[in-house]
Protein backbone atom coordinates (compact mmCIF):
# COMPACT_ATOMS: atom_id res chain seq x y z
CA UNK A 1 0.00 0.00 0.00
CA UNK A 2 1.76 3.14 -1.16
CA UNK A 3 -1.46 5.15 -1.02
CA UNK A 4 -0.82 8.67 0.18
CA UNK A 5 -3.40 10.68 2.02
CA UNK A 6 -3.42 13.23 -0.82
CA UNK A 7 -3.94 10.53 -3.43
CA UNK A 8 -6.82 9.04 -1.47
CA UNK A 9 -8.54 12.38 -1.00
CA UNK A 10 -8.15 13.21 -4.68
CA UNK A 11 -9.69 9.90 -5.72
CA UNK A 12 -12.52 10.34 -3.24
CA UNK A 13 -13.19 13.84 -4.55
CA UNK A 14 -13.35 12.69 -8.17
CA UNK A 15 -15.63 9.81 -7.23
CA UNK A 16 -18.04 12.16 -5.48
CA UNK A 17 -17.96 14.60 -8.40
CA UNK A 18 -18.63 11.79 -10.84
CA UNK A 19 -21.49 10.44 -8.75
CA UNK A 20 -23.16 13.85 -8.45
CA UNK A 21 -22.80 14.48 -12.21
CA UNK A 22 -24.26 11.08 -12.99
CA UNK A 23 -27.23 11.57 -10.68
CA UNK A 24 -28.02 15.05 -12.03
CA UNK A 25 -27.74 13.74 -15.59
CA UNK A 26 -30.07 10.94 -14.62
CA UNK A 27 -32.54 13.45 -13.22
CA UNK A 28 -32.47 15.38 -16.50
CA UNK A 29 -33.00 12.22 -18.51
CA UNK A 30 -35.98 11.39 -16.32
CA UNK A 31 -37.80 14.66 -17.09
CA UNK A 32 -41.31 13.62 -17.96
CA UNK A 33 -42.50 14.08 -21.50
CA UNK A 34 -45.83 15.75 -20.83
CA UNK A 35 -47.44 19.08 -21.67
CA UNK A 36 -50.50 20.69 -20.14
CA UNK A 37 -53.69 20.82 -22.16
CA UNK A 38 -53.85 24.30 -23.75
CA UNK A 39 -57.46 24.51 -22.55
CA UNK A 40 -56.44 23.98 -18.91
CA UNK A 41 -57.48 26.59 -16.34
CA UNK A 42 -54.53 27.97 -14.43
CA UNK A 43 -54.16 30.08 -11.31
CA UNK A 44 -51.63 31.29 -8.81
CA UNK A 45 -53.81 30.13 -5.92
CA UNK A 46 -57.10 28.33 -6.34
CA UNK A 47 -59.65 29.10 -3.66
CA UNK A 48 -63.37 28.67 -3.05
CA UNK A 49 -66.16 30.75 -1.54
CA UNK A 50 -69.39 29.29 -0.21
CA UNK A 51 -72.13 31.89 0.10
CA UNK A 52 -74.13 30.36 2.95
CA UNK A 53 -77.28 32.57 2.83
CA UNK A 54 -77.53 31.91 -0.88
CA UNK A 55 -76.91 28.19 -0.37
CA UNK A 56 -79.71 28.12 2.21
CA UNK A 57 -82.17 29.54 -0.32
CA UNK A 58 -82.48 25.95 -1.41
CA UNK A 59 -82.24 24.22 1.91
CA UNK A 60 -81.72 20.48 1.63
CA UNK A 61 -80.42 20.74 -1.93
CA UNK A 62 -77.79 18.14 -2.76
CA UNK A 63 -77.01 19.06 -6.36
CA UNK A 64 -73.35 19.89 -5.70
CA UNK A 65 -72.74 16.81 -3.55
CA UNK A 66 -74.35 14.49 -6.07
CA UNK A 67 -72.44 16.06 -8.97
CA UNK A 68 -69.15 15.77 -7.09
CA UNK A 69 -69.67 12.20 -6.03
CA UNK A 70 -70.85 11.19 -9.51
CA UNK A 71 -67.88 12.82 -11.19
CA UNK A 72 -65.36 11.15 -8.92
CA UNK A 73 -66.92 7.75 -8.33
CA UNK A 74 -67.34 8.36 -4.62
CA UNK A 75 -69.02 5.28 -3.15
CA UNK A 76 -72.18 5.43 -1.07
CA UNK A 77 -71.30 3.13 1.81
CA UNK A 78 -74.19 2.42 4.17
CA UNK A 79 -72.03 2.03 7.29
CA UNK A 80 -71.28 5.54 8.65
CA UNK A 81 -68.02 4.31 10.15
CA UNK A 82 -66.79 3.41 6.67
CA UNK A 83 -68.28 6.40 4.91
CA UNK A 84 -66.32 8.01 2.08
CA UNK A 85 -67.07 11.67 1.34
CA UNK A 86 -65.55 14.50 -0.64
CA UNK A 87 -68.22 17.14 -0.23
CA UNK A 88 -70.91 16.95 2.43
CA UNK A 89 -73.02 18.96 4.87
CA UNK A 90 -72.31 19.45 8.52
CA UNK A 91 -74.34 21.35 11.17
CA UNK A 92 -73.09 24.93 11.44
CA UNK A 93 -72.12 24.38 15.08
CA UNK A 94 -69.93 21.41 14.09
CA UNK A 95 -68.30 23.04 11.12
CA UNK A 96 -67.27 26.20 12.96
CA UNK A 97 -65.71 26.61 16.39
CA UNK A 98 -67.43 28.78 19.01
CA UNK A 99 -65.10 31.75 18.55
CA UNK A 100 -65.62 31.77 14.80
CA UNK A 101 -69.38 31.83 15.28
CA UNK A 102 -69.23 34.60 17.87
CA UNK A 103 -67.16 36.76 15.55
CA UNK A 104 -70.20 37.35 13.42
CA UNK A 105 -73.47 39.03 14.45
CA UNK A 106 -75.67 37.53 11.78
CA UNK A 107 -74.85 33.95 12.66
CA UNK A 108 -78.20 33.50 14.41
CA UNK A 109 -79.69 32.88 10.98
CA UNK A 110 -77.35 29.95 10.54
CA UNK A 111 -78.09 28.32 13.86
CA UNK A 112 -78.98 24.66 13.38
CA UNK A 113 -78.51 24.89 9.63
CA UNK A 114 -76.32 22.62 7.57
CA UNK A 115 -73.29 24.05 5.82
CA UNK A 116 -71.27 22.67 2.98
CA UNK A 117 -67.84 21.35 3.97
CA UNK A 118 -64.97 19.88 2.00
CA UNK A 119 -61.18 19.77 1.96
CA UNK A 120 -59.96 23.30 2.67
CA UNK A 121 -56.86 22.98 0.49
CA UNK A 122 -54.89 24.66 3.26
CA UNK A 123 -51.90 26.83 2.59
CA UNK A 124 -50.16 25.06 5.45
CA UNK A 125 -51.66 21.58 5.21
CA UNK A 126 -50.97 19.34 8.21
CA UNK A 127 -51.88 16.25 6.19
CA UNK A 128 -48.97 16.93 3.84
CA UNK A 129 -46.56 17.38 6.70
CA UNK A 130 -47.40 14.01 8.25
CA UNK A 131 -47.57 11.91 5.08
CA UNK A 132 -44.56 9.58 5.15
CA UNK A 133 -44.57 8.71 1.44
CA UNK A 134 -45.26 11.99 -0.31
CA UNK A 135 -48.60 10.62 -1.46
CA UNK A 136 -50.21 13.92 -0.59
CA UNK A 137 -48.65 17.26 -1.42
CA UNK A 138 -49.47 20.84 -2.29
CA UNK A 139 -49.31 21.82 -5.93
CA UNK A 140 -47.83 25.20 -6.91
CA UNK A 141 -51.39 26.43 -7.59
CA UNK A 142 -52.38 25.57 -4.00
CA UNK A 143 -54.40 22.41 -4.58
CA UNK A 144 -53.64 19.78 -1.96
CA UNK A 145 -53.35 16.68 -4.09
CA UNK A 146 -53.69 13.06 -3.25
CA UNK A 147 -51.80 10.39 -5.20
CA UNK A 148 -53.48 7.10 -4.39
CA UNK A 149 -50.68 5.27 -6.23
CA UNK A 150 -48.28 6.19 -3.45
CA UNK A 151 -50.67 5.94 -0.50
CA UNK A 152 -49.79 3.14 1.89
CA UNK A 153 -52.93 3.57 3.98
CA UNK A 154 -51.22 4.60 7.21
CA UNK A 155 -53.97 7.20 7.86
CA UNK A 156 -51.62 9.75 9.45
CA UNK A 157 -53.24 12.36 7.19
CA UNK A 158 -56.71 11.37 8.39
CA UNK A 159 -55.54 12.06 11.93
CA UNK A 160 -53.62 15.18 10.90
CA UNK A 161 -56.53 16.87 9.14
CA UNK A 162 -58.49 19.01 11.64
CA UNK A 163 -61.52 19.16 9.33
CA UNK A 164 -62.25 15.45 8.88
CA UNK A 165 -61.89 15.96 5.16
CA UNK A 166 -60.19 12.67 4.48
CA UNK A 167 -61.81 9.27 4.16
CA UNK A 168 -60.19 5.88 4.30
CA UNK A 169 -61.27 2.98 2.12
CA UNK A 170 -61.85 0.14 4.55
CA UNK A 171 -63.16 -2.05 1.77
CA UNK A 172 -63.28 -2.21 -2.02
CA UNK A 173 -65.47 0.79 -2.86
CA UNK A 174 -66.35 -0.13 -6.44
CA UNK A 175 -69.47 -2.20 -5.70
CA UNK A 176 -70.87 0.85 -3.92
CA UNK A 177 -70.36 3.28 -6.78
CA UNK A 178 -73.84 3.55 -8.23
CA UNK A 179 -72.94 4.72 -11.68
CA UNK A 180 -69.27 4.46 -12.59
CA UNK A 181 -67.86 7.46 -14.45
CA UNK A 182 -65.37 5.89 -16.83
CA UNK A 183 -63.41 9.13 -17.10
CA UNK A 184 -62.22 8.89 -13.50
CA UNK A 185 -60.76 5.96 -11.59
CA UNK A 186 -62.40 4.47 -8.55
CA UNK A 187 -60.22 3.83 -5.51
CA UNK A 188 -59.12 0.57 -3.96
CA UNK A 189 -59.15 -0.87 -0.46
CA UNK A 190 -56.49 0.64 1.80
CA UNK A 191 -56.06 4.15 0.37
CA UNK A 192 -57.16 7.56 1.60
CA UNK A 193 -59.14 9.95 -0.59
CA UNK A 194 -60.57 13.45 -0.47
CA UNK A 195 -61.73 16.40 -2.58
CA UNK A 196 -59.18 17.29 -5.26
CA UNK A 197 -60.63 20.71 -6.22
CA UNK A 198 -61.51 18.97 -9.49
CA UNK A 199 -57.97 19.16 -10.88
CA UNK A 200 -59.07 16.61 -13.46
CA UNK A 201 -61.72 19.06 -14.69
CA UNK A 202 -59.49 22.16 -14.40
CA UNK A 203 -56.96 20.34 -16.60
CA UNK A 204 -59.67 20.12 -19.28
CA UNK A 205 -60.73 23.73 -18.92
CA UNK A 206 -63.83 23.05 -16.80
CA UNK A 207 -64.86 24.55 -13.48
CA UNK A 208 -65.31 22.19 -10.51
CA UNK A 209 -68.34 19.91 -10.70
CA UNK A 210 -69.96 21.38 -7.56
CA UNK A 211 -69.63 24.96 -8.83
CA UNK A 212 -71.19 24.02 -12.15
CA UNK A 213 -74.01 21.99 -10.54
CA UNK A 214 -74.88 24.81 -8.11
CA UNK A 215 -75.05 27.31 -10.95
CA UNK A 216 -77.34 24.99 -12.90
CA UNK A 217 -79.86 24.56 -10.11
CA UNK A 218 -80.00 28.28 -9.43
CA UNK A 219 -78.34 29.80 -6.39
CA UNK A 220 -74.74 29.83 -7.71
CA UNK A 221 -73.67 29.82 -4.09
CA UNK A 222 -70.23 28.33 -4.73
CA UNK A 223 -67.52 30.53 -6.19
CA UNK A 224 -64.17 29.32 -7.42
CA UNK A 225 -61.26 31.35 -8.63
CA UNK A 226 -57.75 32.66 -8.31
CA UNK A 227 -56.95 34.24 -4.97
CA UNK A 228 -53.52 35.19 -6.29
CA UNK A 229 -55.08 37.44 -8.93
CA UNK A 230 -56.41 40.70 -7.46
CA UNK A 231 -58.72 41.27 -10.41
CA UNK A 232 -60.42 37.88 -10.13
CA UNK A 233 -64.10 37.78 -9.17
CA UNK A 234 -63.24 35.67 -6.15
CA UNK A 235 -60.70 38.16 -4.80
CA UNK A 236 -63.23 40.98 -5.35
CA UNK A 237 -65.97 39.17 -3.44
CA UNK A 238 -63.61 38.47 -0.56
CA UNK A 239 -62.69 42.18 -0.39
CA UNK A 240 -66.27 43.35 -0.35
CA UNK A 241 -68.04 40.71 1.77
CA UNK A 242 -67.46 39.49 5.28
CA UNK A 243 -66.26 35.90 5.30
CA UNK A 244 -65.07 33.36 7.82
CA UNK A 245 -62.97 30.24 7.57
CA UNK A 246 -62.99 26.98 9.46
CA UNK A 247 -60.59 26.89 12.43
CA UNK A 248 -58.06 29.43 11.14
CA UNK A 249 -56.56 29.64 14.64
CA UNK A 250 -54.94 26.26 14.02
CA UNK A 251 -52.60 27.92 11.55
CA UNK A 252 -53.57 25.78 8.58
CA UNK A 253 -54.69 28.79 6.50
CA UNK A 254 -57.73 27.15 4.91
CA UNK A 255 -58.63 28.36 1.42
CA UNK A 256 -62.36 27.72 1.50
CA UNK A 257 -64.14 30.91 2.58
CA UNK A 258 -67.68 31.16 3.92
CA UNK A 259 -69.88 34.21 3.49
CA UNK A 260 -72.20 34.24 6.53
CA UNK B 1 -26.39 -50.08 0.47
CA UNK B 2 -29.54 -51.17 2.19
CA UNK B 3 -32.68 -50.98 0.11
CA UNK B 4 -30.68 -49.70 -2.86
CA UNK B 5 -33.35 -50.60 -5.35
CA UNK B 6 -36.05 -48.70 -3.49
CA UNK B 7 -33.84 -45.65 -3.06
CA UNK B 8 -32.86 -45.53 -6.72
CA UNK B 9 -36.46 -46.10 -7.77
CA UNK B 10 -37.56 -43.29 -5.47
CA UNK B 11 -34.87 -40.96 -6.81
CA UNK B 12 -35.83 -41.69 -10.41
CA UNK B 13 -39.46 -41.03 -9.53
CA UNK B 14 -38.56 -37.76 -7.80
CA UNK B 15 -36.40 -36.46 -10.67
CA UNK B 16 -39.09 -37.47 -13.12
CA UNK B 17 -41.77 -35.61 -11.19
CA UNK B 18 -39.65 -32.47 -10.74
CA UNK B 19 -38.74 -32.30 -14.41
CA UNK B 20 -42.23 -33.16 -15.55
CA UNK B 21 -43.07 -29.67 -16.90
CA UNK B 22 -39.98 -29.82 -19.13
CA UNK B 23 -40.81 -33.32 -20.40
CA UNK B 24 -44.40 -32.45 -20.93
CA UNK B 25 -43.76 -29.36 -22.99
CA UNK B 26 -41.06 -31.15 -25.01
CA UNK B 27 -43.49 -33.93 -25.73
CA UNK B 28 -46.08 -31.38 -26.84
CA UNK B 29 -43.63 -29.96 -29.38
CA UNK B 30 -41.43 -27.41 -27.69
CA UNK B 31 -42.86 -24.01 -26.81
CA UNK B 32 -46.17 -23.20 -25.25
CA UNK B 33 -48.51 -21.43 -27.64
CA UNK B 34 -47.87 -17.67 -27.55
CA UNK B 35 -50.82 -15.50 -26.57
CA UNK B 36 -53.17 -14.57 -29.37
CA UNK B 37 -53.97 -10.90 -29.34
CA UNK B 38 -57.06 -9.38 -30.87
CA UNK B 39 -55.89 -6.16 -32.46
CA UNK B 40 -58.17 -3.19 -33.02
CA UNK B 41 -59.73 -3.16 -36.46
CA UNK B 42 -59.93 0.50 -37.30
CA UNK B 43 -56.64 1.70 -35.85
CA UNK B 44 -53.26 0.69 -37.22
CA UNK B 45 -50.87 2.84 -35.23
CA UNK B 46 -50.21 2.93 -31.49
CA UNK B 47 -48.84 5.99 -29.67
CA UNK B 48 -45.32 4.61 -30.09
CA UNK B 49 -43.71 1.93 -32.25
CA UNK B 50 -44.91 -1.61 -31.77
CA UNK B 51 -41.52 -2.78 -30.42
CA UNK B 52 -41.37 0.04 -27.88
CA UNK B 53 -44.90 -0.54 -26.67
CA UNK B 54 -44.38 -4.28 -26.50
CA UNK B 55 -41.32 -4.11 -24.31
CA UNK B 56 -41.76 -0.84 -22.41
CA UNK B 57 -45.46 0.06 -22.18
CA UNK B 58 -45.29 -0.34 -18.41
CA UNK B 59 -42.57 2.31 -18.18
CA UNK B 60 -44.56 4.59 -20.46
CA UNK B 61 -47.66 4.17 -18.29
CA UNK B 62 -45.66 4.94 -15.15
CA UNK B 63 -44.33 8.05 -16.85
CA UNK B 64 -47.87 9.08 -17.80
CA UNK B 65 -49.07 8.48 -14.26
CA UNK B 66 -46.33 10.67 -12.78
CA UNK B 67 -46.81 13.37 -15.38
CA UNK B 68 -50.57 13.59 -14.93
CA UNK B 69 -50.82 13.12 -11.18
CA UNK B 70 -47.67 14.76 -9.94
CA UNK B 71 -47.17 17.50 -12.52
CA UNK B 72 -50.64 18.03 -13.92
CA UNK B 73 -49.44 17.65 -17.51
CA UNK B 74 -51.81 15.40 -19.39
CA UNK B 75 -50.85 15.65 -23.06
CA UNK B 76 -48.32 13.25 -24.53
CA UNK B 77 -46.35 13.88 -27.70
CA UNK B 78 -45.36 10.64 -29.38
CA UNK B 79 -41.61 10.24 -29.82
CA UNK B 80 -42.08 8.03 -32.87
CA UNK B 81 -44.92 9.77 -34.70
CA UNK B 82 -45.08 13.28 -33.21
CA UNK B 83 -48.82 12.90 -32.64
CA UNK B 84 -50.45 14.21 -29.47
CA UNK B 85 -52.51 12.04 -27.15
CA UNK B 86 -54.23 12.46 -23.80
CA UNK B 87 -52.31 10.51 -21.15
CA UNK B 88 -55.21 8.32 -20.20
CA UNK B 89 -55.49 4.59 -19.82
CA UNK B 90 -59.22 4.72 -20.48
CA UNK B 91 -59.25 7.47 -23.10
CA UNK B 92 -56.20 6.37 -25.07
CA UNK B 93 -55.16 2.71 -24.60
CA UNK B 94 -58.61 1.33 -23.95
CA UNK B 95 -60.26 3.42 -26.65
CA UNK B 96 -58.70 1.07 -29.22
CA UNK B 97 -58.13 -2.03 -27.09
CA UNK B 98 -61.62 -1.82 -25.74
CA UNK B 99 -61.78 -5.35 -24.37
CA UNK B 100 -58.87 -5.95 -22.08
CA UNK B 101 -59.59 -9.68 -21.82
CA UNK B 102 -58.78 -9.89 -25.54
CA UNK B 103 -55.56 -7.93 -25.27
CA UNK B 104 -53.95 -6.90 -21.97
CA UNK B 105 -54.92 -9.98 -20.03
CA UNK B 106 -53.68 -12.39 -22.71
CA UNK B 107 -50.02 -11.40 -22.35
CA UNK B 108 -50.24 -10.71 -18.65
CA UNK B 109 -51.72 -14.15 -18.12
CA UNK B 110 -49.10 -15.80 -20.34
CA UNK B 111 -46.31 -14.16 -18.36
CA UNK B 112 -48.08 -14.60 -15.00
CA UNK B 113 -47.92 -10.90 -14.12
CA UNK B 114 -50.81 -9.29 -12.32
CA UNK B 115 -50.69 -5.49 -12.62
CA UNK B 116 -53.14 -3.83 -10.25
CA UNK B 117 -54.10 -0.97 -12.59
CA UNK B 118 -57.63 -2.36 -12.84
CA UNK B 119 -58.23 -2.25 -9.10
CA UNK B 120 -58.98 1.43 -9.61
CA UNK B 121 -58.93 2.26 -13.31
CA UNK B 122 -62.17 1.46 -15.00
CA UNK B 123 -62.46 -0.65 -18.13
CA UNK B 124 -65.02 0.60 -20.64
CA UNK B 125 -68.65 -0.21 -20.17
CA UNK B 126 -69.95 -3.72 -20.60
CA UNK B 127 -66.50 -5.20 -20.16
CA UNK B 128 -65.31 -6.97 -17.02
Amino acid sequence: MDETRRGFLRAAGFTLLGASCASSLGACARALAGDPDPEALQAKRWAMIVDLPRCLQKEGCRACIDACHRAHNVPALPDPRREVKWLWKEPYEHAFAVEEREAEYGSAALKGKHVLVLCNHCDNPPCVRVCPTGATWKRPDGVVMMDEHRCIGCRYCVVGCPYGSRSFNWQDPRPFVQQVNEEFPTRTRGVVEKCNFCVDRLARGLMPACVEACRQVGPAAIGFGDLGDERSALAGTLRSRFSIRRKPHLGTSPQVFYIV
Amino acid sequence: MYDGGKIIFGLVLFVGAVTFPAWYSLARGGKAAPPELVLPKNEKQCVESREYIRSRHMELLNEWRDSVVREGNGVYTSRAHGTRHPMKLTGTCLRCHSDRTQFCDRCHGYLAVAPYCWDCHVTPKGKP
